[in-house]
């Protein structure tokens, strides 16, 4: 084993929540962007592991990460690990003392926690494991309530329930440094919001796609299919600006029949304002329109640091965009908007998936300014998908492609791409990569299949509900 | 809307080639305070157009002492910063109308939302 020198060759342990498991790494990769450092992950690295240790990074480094992440669970400066207790013990003594004193003089006081993961100890087992670390030249006091230093020591017995080996596959000790965001996911529950619709993002999906897209504090972030603002609750907490817009008047100006069981109608003050003002971040509010994503409402300037969206695919929301009667191939598809008088009641027509995308990307691709980041969620028919089909564009880079499975037949993905060049002439093509992979182009393509597999019998009943339904 | 928005849309009625900026026919403006943040001001300033947005604030009589010209080292200059912040996120339009400069069409502003959707025969 190495032998540590000095500070800047710490290790830090962190322990990630064992859900959302394809978002972790993009979350960690893009957080520690925002700091400029690379993500060094140690030997015998497990992106599956609850457990990852991580080269090359400050205190500082390790705070800010967990200031953000709704992933890890908890941070350790690593102090000592092993296969064995006794290989962690040879591990712990190689640990160089000067890093260690400072936290066990005798006028400190500490708490030694046991955490072990995919198994569950006897409490004089817990008891056991600290006695065995008696070889730790700890001079404080303990304090359970109030420590100054909290240690832990962490067994993992591997990711498989089934079959729970009997001695952990691997052991660590570590100084506790912070825990992450996990609270979020409670405290932003869509359940005590104050606004919301049938379509409103999870809390935690909406922060690790905050995570995911790098914002940060004083930037301007646009959603253009904001529905009832989710991610911009989440875009603001971190301290960004927020905009967006929608189609639906009704949505926008929180009107009409409420989501919830037991209301029927919306109350008065229900909006995106409102929302933010819940969870404190109305300064963060900058505006929301009625407009339709597929039209160039914004001057053509790279405006915006992140677009973050969650775009409808007409599974659960109706996807439309302002048209003529004439586009549309079968007129018993186009949605009326509702009327009030103030506003306009143009006539909706189908919004082909392939289209929503293309739009996104091209809009994207001018009004990112360079280095910023799209963060948006790609259906997906499961038995027919490959890599090629998600949409690639010249000015952007993908970086990410993260699947959260919703049934045994269809998923979808959490796409990140960054804006690398500039749009010329030329590049106004998203291309969706090769045509034998589109299967977006028919409206309903995906639709159908979506369904079909969910339940053959009533397919065609479900596609009449759903594309006036919302 | 406040006049960040303002700064950003443009008209997309068909055939429009100068859509920039919008008018605004204004019934009803408020003054909603907004807590002062030096760093974001700075960082939109160089996405503005300058000229729009003194235009924008003088239509709706909030211009005040707001320059003409952009400053120089804006950045370091907090007096000048708090006015660029109190007409960007403060100032906003409740009711009115937003009008394309060249074909005369108008968008309404209601609850502070504006609605900028056509109608079929204009995209």
């Amino acid at each position: 084993m190495a032998a540590f020198s000095s500070r800047s060759c710490l290790q830090y342990l962190l322990h990630l929540a064992q859900d959302n498991l394809d978002f972790r790494l993009p979350e960690i990769k893009a957080l520690l962007a925002l700091r400029g450092k690379p993500f060094r992950p140690c030997e015998n690295f497990r992106e599956k592991s609850p457990f990852w240790c991580l080269d090359g990074l400050s205190e500082e480094d390790v705070r800010s990460i967990m200031a953000r992440s709704v992933c890890a669970k908890s941070a350790f400066e690593l102090w000592g690990h092993g296969q064995t207790h006794s290989e962690l013990r040879t591990s712990l003594l190689n640990f160089p003392s000067d890093i260690m004193s400072p936290f066990m003089h005798k006028d400190s006081t500490y708490r030694i926690n046991v955490y072990t993961f995919n198994k569950t100890l006897l409490f004089t087992d817990r008891i056991k494991r600290i006695d065995a670390l008696e070889y730790l030249p700890f001079e404080g006091t303990v304090s359970l309530k109030n420590p100054q230093h909290i240690f832990c020591l962490l067994e993992d017995y591997g990711t498989d329930p089934n079959n729970i080996p009997e001695h952990p596959i691997y052991i660590y000790f570590g100084r506790w440094i912070a825990d992450g965001q996990r609270d979020l996911i409670r405290s932003h529950s869509v359940k005590n919001r104050h606004f919301i619709g049938n379509t409103s993002m999870d809390a935690g999906l909406s922060f690790i796609m905050a995570n995911h897209a790098r914002v940060k504090q004083d930037d301007l972030v646009f959603d253009p299919f904001v529905g009832t603002g989710s991610l911009l609750v989440a875009c603001s907490h971190f301290g960004a600006y927020v905009c967006g817009t929608d189609i639906d008047y009704n949505t926008i100006h929180g009107k009409g029949r409420s989501s919830r069981k037991n209301q029927k109608w919306r109350g008065p003050d229900e909006n995106i304002r409102a929302n933010l003002r819940q969870y404190g971040t109305q300064k963060m509010y900058v505006d929301v329109m009625v407009s339709d994503a597929s039209k160039p409402v914004w001057r053509d300037a790279a405006l915006f640091d992140a677009i973050i969206t969650d775009p409808p695919y007409g599974i659960r929301e109706a996807t439309r965009r302002t048209g003529s009667h004439k586009d549309i191939a079968k007129p018993a598809e186009g949605v009326l908007l509702h009327s009030f008088e103030e506003s306009h009641v143009p006539v909706s027509q189908a919004y082909h998936l392939s289209d929503i995308f293309t739009d996104l990307l091209n809009f994207s691709a001018h009004h990112l300014v360079m280095g910023g980041r799209l963060v948006y969620w790609l259906p997906v028919y499961r038995p027919e998908y490959c890599e090629e089909m998600v949409p690639l564009h010249p000015c952007l880079q993908l970086i990410s492609n993260c699947e959260q499975t919703l049934s045994s037949h269809t998923s979808r993905r959490l796409i990140t791409m960054e804006k690398i060049k500039e749009p010329e002439e030329f590049d106004c093509l998203a291309h969706l990569s090769d045509p034998r992979f589109s299967a977006y182009q028919g409206h309903n393509a995906f639709r159908e299949k979506y369904f079909c597999g969910l339940n053959k019998k009533s397919t065609k009943e479900n596609n009449k509900s759903d594309v006036s339904g919302d | 809307m406040k006049l960040l928005t303002h700064n950003m849309l443009t008209s997309h009625v068909k055939g429009v080639t100068k859509g920039y900026p919008l008018l605004i026919k204004a019934t009803e403006v408020k003054v909603n305070e907004v807590e002062f943040n030096p760093q974001f001001v700075s960082r939109m300033i160089p996405k503005l157009e300058w000229g729009a947005l003194v235009h924008a604030a003088e239509e709706l009589g909030h211009r005040q002492d707001l320059p003409g010209e952009l400053v120089q080292d804006f950045e370091k200059n907090e007096d000048f910063l708090k006015k660029v912040h109190r007409v960007l996120l403060e100032v906003e339009v409740i009711e009115g109308c937003l009008q394309c400069p060249e074909s005369g069409r108008e968008f309404p502003i209601s609850k502070g939302i504006p609605n900028m959707l056509l109608n079929e025969d204009e995209v």
